[in-house]
């Protein structure tokens, strides 16, 4: 199976450790990723903020980029639901627009092939326990985009029950959205702002030293949020800590 | 729509005084709590739930698809159970005609069962100038009315108000519109609904004009339908001489059979009931019982426009139980006030901006006023795709296009404003689609890292008021992937 890793721009750009962490899991679990140079966006920014046309382009790349690739792995939630639940949309509206199927069959062979990290490891690989090691009690915010669009259900929170040494507790008010929302977060700044704040207090008042989301375009939020009220706890995407073993300082992967 | 909120301030704007006070926040997020955990139960009790909203959909859909042919079908039953059907093409026409059957009675005053199609178009201050006064009979809108207030919910239009104020509400005003709140009045929930009580009584009991909208009209036999749970509802559509319903021309159901999908899923959606306390349904009129005169207006108000739109259209399907309102993080923390119109929260969002246009910069700012979280969809009983049609609605705000306004075919043109931002999207379009342009870009923000402030100027301020920039790490994953071949070059 040639598997790729979809890592997205932002974290391309901001958080390449969350990439490590992704190739360090999947080799520990013995799946060799390739991870192609010519990838860049899935285009949902420009879509969700209204510019389908200028996200066609990009969806076309990806599909170049990826078509031939047998798995393609992403460690973000809302990317993955850009490919799998909006690229049939663009095709869509581009018949409706009079320009037949052709961007439809473009982009119909990556859309069943992408799939969200824990997916991929919980659908394709078959493992829940994979092998981590976490020593750290945490919360899990399960990302809207992750929760209702595909359906990622107890995925992850299976697989952080697998982890050793971790305690996972409750987040009250789990399934609210955390207020980011892509442009949301400038164009609405205040309910956005106010929407991440009470998801930062709900995940304090755990007592939880770690935030884990499978998404960091939420985490930048809420830990940006968090770093400016200097809080104790910290935000963590779910791959560092999957990836995380004994042999790490601290458990903590990168 | 009504002229009411014109010239409200868009959304951002007016949501920025709502997330500030803190009395409100409370109220509305215990209210809506509250009923979002008691319909979440009411719904999990059906196992065909599923089923039911998918069938509530279908139902619509073909609807609306016939609706020329299903609304003369209804004209002609009313008609023939002794009703007259008026037909308003808006707000204006709707209110004229109103406003004329009711001077033929020769009445100065109305009751008013609550109804959204007369708030859309602003019925009783078109009324108010013609020296004819409603009354508002539902025990939340009586609140509104004699608050001077303004609702902020489709189902419980004083959601933001508690206790307090709305026992206050009763002292101060109750005496200026009829029978003065009773002495001492505590305000325990007992007592304030007494108060509404003894108030509405004599109103019921004096009226002779009604004023309903329906949640349904059956085009197979000319019925309308309404569920309520205070009771004013059947006095109003009972007691009067001369009752006088606007509906939207979308609440049609064809048969009586279809109904049997919406009474189950409207009350557990909006009041979380497992049946509503009071459902009318009348046809037509009767020489025996019930009002001896019955008019219908049928009301368009940009609903045709509406349906012209292959996106949009789906809005059309809402049955106005107000489940999406109260699932909504973005109502919770505005307020129903900042959506600048008598349909707030989500619903608001997509169905405002289509029945009004987008003239205003209110409707233009409405499809942005979420995170596209889309509990919304999750929710709704007819399986409107809110965030689909939110995100359409930003692209016509983005990239103008073609619409139907007043019945044309029209193109509009990109919304002012947003310049900047449609060069960015064009800008970062262009670079995705050149992986050497983006690392270029990468490269740079990396070796310039320590000179990034942990807070941006201009309009970068928006992010920087409440949330610190992430740090830029000092190489991208990609240039790290190039340098160590895959990882292979790194011992670690």
């Amino acid at each position: 199976m040639r598997v790729a890793l979809f890592l997205t721009c932002v974290n391309d750009t901001l958080y390449p450790d969350t990439g490590r962490a992704v190739l360090k899991l999947l080799n520990r679990l013995g799946v060799e990723v390739d991870f192609p140079m010519a990838q860049t966006c899935c285009g949902q920014a420009h879509y969700n903020t209204g510019y389908r046309h200028q996200a066609e382009p990009l969806a076309r790349h990806y599909s170049d980029v990826f078509g031939e690739y047998d798995a393609i792995v992403t460690p973000s939630g809302s990317c993955a639901a850009m490919v799998r639940e909006l690229y049939p949309r663009l095709g869509e509206r581009a018949a409706a627009e009079g320009r037949g199927d052709e961007l439809s069959r473009v982009l119909a062979p990556v859309i069943p092939k992408t799939y969200e990290l824990t997916e991929f490891l919980v659908d394709v690989l078959g493992v829940v326990d994979v092998g981590a090691y976490y020593p750290h009690k945490v919360t899990y915010h399960p990302t809207c985009h992750g929760l209702r669009s595909l359906g990622l259900g107890d995925r992850p929170r299976r697989l952080l029950e697998a982890v050793k040494g971790l305690e996972l507790v409750e987040l009250p008010g789990a399934e609210e959205c955390c207020g980011f929302g892509g442009t949301f977060a400038v164009k609405n700044p205040d309910v956005s702002a106010a929407m991440g704040l009470d998801k930062v207090l709900g995940a304090e008042s755990t007592g939880a030293g770690r935030l884990c989301a499978a998404d960091n375009s939420c985490l930048m939020h809420l830990g940006g949020t968090m770093s400016r009220l200097r809080t104790e706890i910290k935000p963590v995407h779910i791959a560092e800590i999957l990836a995380s073993t004994e042999d790490d300082t601290e458990g903590d992967a990168t | 729509m009504s002229g009411t909120f014109v010239g409200m301030p868009a959304f951002p704007a007016a949501a920025h005084g709502a997330v500030a006070d803190r009395t409100l926040r409370a109220n509305l997020r215990h209210a809506t709590h509250t009923i979002r955990d008691k319909r979440a139960r009411a719904v999990t009790e059906l196992d065909d739930w599923a089923e039911l909203r998918e069938a509530g959909k279908q139902i619509k859909d073909h609807t609306l698809r016939h609706l020329d042919t299903y609304l003369v079908q209804l004209e002609e039953a009313v008609v023939r159970a002794g009703g007259t059907v008026h037909w308003a093409v808006d707000a204006d026409e709707a209110n004229s005609l109103v406003t004329r059957l009711v001077q033929e009675t020769g009445e100065r005053e109305v009751v008013k069962v609550k109804s959204m199609a007369t708030q859309e178009i602003g019925l009783n201050e078109a009324l108010e100038e013609a020296g004819i006064r409603a009354y508002e009979t539902d025990l939340a809108e009586l609140i509104v009315q004699l608050g001077k207030d303004r609702p902020s919910h489709i189902l419980v239009p004083a959601i933001h108000r508690n206790r307090g104020e709305i026992r206050d509400i009763f002292e101060h005003e109750m005496a200026s519109w009829g029978r003065p709140a009773p002495e001492a009045l505590a305000d325990s929930p007992a007592e304030l609904a007494e108060a509404a009580r003894l108030h509405l009584r004599e109103k019921f009991l004096r009226a002779k004009v009604g004023i309903s909208g329906a949640n349904f009209m059956v085009a197979e036999t000319g019925t309308l339908v309404i569920l309520e749970s205070e009771g004013n509802g059947r006095m109003c559509l009972t007691l009067p001489e001369t009752l006088i319903s606007v509906v939207g021309i979308e609440k049609i159901v064809p048969t009586w059979r279809d109904l049997e999908v919406f009474l189950q899923t409207l009350p557990r959606s909006s009041t979380a009931e497992r049946m509503n306390p009071y459902t009318s349904t009348w046809t037509g009129t009767s020489d025996s019982d019930g009002p001896r005169t019955f008019h219908l207006v049928l009301l368009d108000n940009g609903r045709t426009d509406t349906l012209a739109d292959e996106v949009g259209r789906q809005a059309l399907r809402c049955i106005r139980c107000s489940a999406c309102l109260n699932v909504c993080p973005v109502y919770e923390r505005a307020g129903g006030h900042a959506y600048g119109s008598v349909y707030p929260g989500p619903i608001g969002a997509i169905l405002s901006p289509q029945l009004r246009g987008m003239g205003s910069e209110i409707d233009r700012s409405l499809p942005y006023a979420s995170s596209l979280c889309g509990a919304c969809y999750e929710v709704c009983p007819v399986a409107i795709d809110i965030p689909e049609v939110l995100v359409h609605l930003r692209e016509r705000v983005a990239e103008g296009g073609e619409v139907v306004r007043n019945g044309a075919r029209i193109t509009v043109r990109p919304a002012k404003g947003h310049a900047a931002e449609r060069a960015a999207m064009r800008a970062t379009a262009w670079a995705f689609g050149r992986p050497g342009i983006l690392r270029t870009g990468q490269r740079l923000a990396s070796r310039t890292r320590r000179l990034h402030p942990r807070k941006l100027p201009g309009p970068g301020k928006a992010w920087g008021a409440s949330r610190d920039l992430p740090e830029v790490p000092q190489e991208s994953f990609r240039d790290w992937w190039a340098r160590t071949d895959g990882g292979k070059g790194e011992v670690k």
